[in-house]
C-alpha cells in the first residue's frame, strides 16, 4: 500500500515535469513564431520589470542592512577592532553572487508568479483561454511567450537594481552607523569585488526569471475548479517556483566558475 | 460540412462521449440536445479543434482536424465562429477589442475597416454605443450579443452556439433565437446550437439531435422530435422529473 502510493506520487511528479518541459518547448519554438504580441510584451515589461522596483528595493536594503550588521559583528568579534572596513567585499560579494539574485527570484515568484497564475487561471476557468484559440490566437504564443521573455529580460535589471540598493545598505549601516573608515571600506571593495561576482548573478537570475514565468504560466493554464482552484494554483505557484529557485541556485553557483 | 465519427471522449475515468457519430450538411441548424453534464459542451469543442478526441476523426470541410498542429488548424477555425456558453469575453479588453481580436488575425483588414465591421457586427446583434465599455460593465443578455458579434466579426461559414439563451431572461433568450435565425438566412451559416431548452430548439432547428449517456439516441426534424416514441426523448422534452432518464 505505502509503495504504491509512493509510486503513485513519483509517476505524478515525473508526469508534472513533463508538462513543464513541454510548456518551455513550446514556448521556445514560439518565440520565433509570427505574430509577436509586442503589446502584451511591453506590459509585461512594465509588470514584471517597473512594478517590482517598490518590493525590490525594500527587500534588498533590509537584505544589505542585516548583511552589513552580521559582517560587521563577525570581522569585530573574530579578527578584532579595525578589521570591519575590510568587510565591503564579503558584504558586496554574498550580496550581489547570492542573497540578492535568491532574493529577487522570491520576491518577485511572490508578486508576478502568483499573478500571473491567477491571471491566467481565471482566464481558463472562463473559456477565454478556449476563446483565444477560437480566435486564432495559440495560447502559449499569445500568454507564455511574452510574460517568459518579459521575466528573463527584466530579473537580471532587478538584480542588478538589487546589487545596488543592498551594497549601499551595507556601506550605510557600516560607515554611517558604526563608524567603519569609509575610504577603506570603499577601496577594499573596489579591489576585491570582481565584474563576475556580480555578472554570474545577474545570469542566475535570467533563469529564475524562466522558472517563474514558466511554472506561473502552467499553474494558470492547468486551473480547474472555479475560485478554489485558482486560490490553489497561486499557492502552488508561489511554493514551486520559490523551491525551484533555491534548488536551480545552488546547482548554478556549482556549476559556474567562482571568478574567471 | 460537418462530420463526426465514432468520436469518444473520456475525463479520468469518465466516459463522456462513446461513439457520437453526425453529419451537419452546409447550411443547416443542428440543435443538440441534452441534460446538464451530457458532454454537448465537449461535443462542440472537438468541433472547434480546441479539444483532442480519445478516438474518432472530426471533419470539417473533408479535412480531418483531429491530429491538425495548432498552425495548421488555424486556417480551418478561420471558418468557425464560436459563442461560449460563459461568452468569455476578454475582461481586460473593451467590447470593441473583444470584437476586433478575430478580425485582426484572421483578415487583412486595414484598422478602418476593421472599424466599420466591428459597428456593423455590434448593429447586427442590436447593440449601439458601447464599444468602449468593459464586459464588467454589460448584463448578461449583453455579454451574450457582444460574444456573437465577436463570433460573426470574421464571416464565418460555421457558428457553433454554446447555451446561446442560458442566463438571460426569457425575452432576451427569445431575442437570441431571433439572432441565430437572422445569422442563418443573411449570412447563410451553417450552426450548431447546444442548449437543454426546448423552446429554443424548436424555433432554431432544422434537425435535432438528442444526446444521452454520451451517444446521439435519436436525431430527426423538430416535428418528428416532439412524436419520437423513444421514452428518454419524451421525457427530456416534456422535462418531466420521473421516467427512463437516469444519471446524466
Amino acid at each position: 500500500m505505502f509503495m504504491h502510493q509512493v509510486l503513485a506520487y513519483g509517476v505524478d511528479f515525473f508526469q508534472q515535469l513533463g508538462e513543464v518541459g513541454e510548456l518551455f518547448g513550446k514556448t521556445v519554438k514560439n518565440i520565433f513564431r509570427k505574430p509577436w504580441e509586442k503589446k502584451i510584451f511591453i506590459r509585461q515589461l512594465e509588470e514584471i520589470g517597473v512594478r517590482s522596483l517598490p518590493v525590490v528595493s525594500l527587500t534588498a536594503a533590509f537584505g544589505g542592512l542585516v548583511f552589513g550588521l552580521q559582517t560587521y559583528v563577525g570581522f569585530h568579534r573574530y579578527i578584532g577592532p579595525g578589521s570591519e572596513a575590510y568587510g565591503g567585499p564579503i558584504i558586496s560579494l554574498g550580496l550581489s553572487k547570492e542573497l540578492i539574485p535568491i532574493l529577487v527570484g522570491l520576491m518577485v515568484a511572490g508578486r508576478v508568479g502568483s499573478a500571473i497564475t491567477a491571471e491566467i487561471g481565471t482566464m481558463k476557468i472562463t473559456e477565454q483561454i478556449d476563446a483565444l484559440s477560437s480566435l486564432g490566437a495559440e495560447p502559449t504564443r499569445y500568454l507564455v511567450v511574452p510574460r517568459t521573455l518579459a521575466s528573463f529580460i527584466m530579473l537580471p535589471f532587478l538584480t542588478l537594481y538589487g546589487d545596488l540598493i543592498g551594497m549601499a545598505g551595507g556601506f550605510a549601516y557600516n560607515v554611517y552607523v558604526m563608524g567603519v573608515n569609509k575610504a577603506i571600506y570603499l577601496r577594499n571593495t573596489v579591489i576585491y569585488l570582481e565584474a563576475w561576482d556580480v555578472l554570474s548573478g545577474v545570469l542566475k537570475s535570467s533563469f529564475f526569471g524562466i522558472i517563474i514565468a514558466v511554472i506561473g504560466c502552467w499553474q494558470g493554464l492547468r486551473t480547474e475548479g472555479g475560485a478554489a482552484g485558482v486560490g490553489r494554483a497561486t499557492t502552488l505557484t508561489v511554493v514551486i517556483s520559490s523551491i525551484t529557485i533555491l534548488i536551480f541556485n545552488f546547482f548554478l553557483s556549482k556549476l559556474l566558475p567562482s571568478s574567471i | 460540412m460537418i462530420q463526426i465519427v465514432d468520436l469518444h471522449k473520456s475525463f479520468g475515468n469518465k466516459e463522456v462521449l462513446r461513439g457520437i457519430n453526425l453529419h451537419i450538411q452546409k447550411g443547416e441548424t443542428l440543435v443538440v440536445i441534452g441534460g446538464s453534464g451530457s458532454g454537448k459542451t465537449v461535443l462542440v469543442k472537438h468541433i472547434m479543434g480546441i479539444m483532442k478526441p480519445d478516438r474518432g476523426k472530426v471533419y470539417i470541410d473533408g479535412v480531418d482536424i483531429t491530429h491538425l498542429k495548432e498552425n495548421h488548424l488555424s486556417p480551418i477555425r478561420r471558418k468557425i465562429g464560436m459563442l461560449f456558453q460563459s461568452a468569455a469575453l476578454f475582461d481586460s479588453m473593451t467590447v470593441a477589442q473583444n470584437v476586433r481580436f478575430g478580425l485582426e488575425r484572421y483578415t487583412q483588414k486595414s484598422p478602418k475597416e476593421i472599424e466599420k465591421r466591428v459597428r456593423e457586427s455590434l448593429a447586427q446583434v442590436g447593440l449601439e454605443g458601447v464599444e468602449d465599455l468593459m464586459p464588467h460593465e454589460l448584463s448578461g443578455g449583453m455579454k451574450k450579443r457582444v460574444g456573437l458579434a465577436r463570433a460573426i466579426a470574421y464571416r464565418p461559414e460555421i457558428i457553433l452556439y454554446d447555451e446561446p439563451s442560458t442566463g438571460v431572461d426569457p425575452i432576451r433568450a427569445d431575442a437570441i433565437n431571433d439572432l441565430i435565425n437572422v445569422m442563418k438566412k443573411k449570412l447563410r451559416v451553417t450552426s450548431v446550437v447546444i442548449t437543454h431548452e426546448m423552446e429554443s430548439s424548436y424555433k432554431v432547428a432544422d434537425r435535432i439531435a438528442m444526446l444521452y449517456q454520451g451517444r446521439i439516441i435519436k436525431t430527426g426534424s423538430p416535428e418528428e422530435i416532439r412524436h419520437s416514441d423513444n421514452g428518454v426523448v419524451q421525457q427530456f422534452i416534456q422535462g418531466r422529473a420521473h421516467g427512463p432518464i437516469v444519471n446524466w
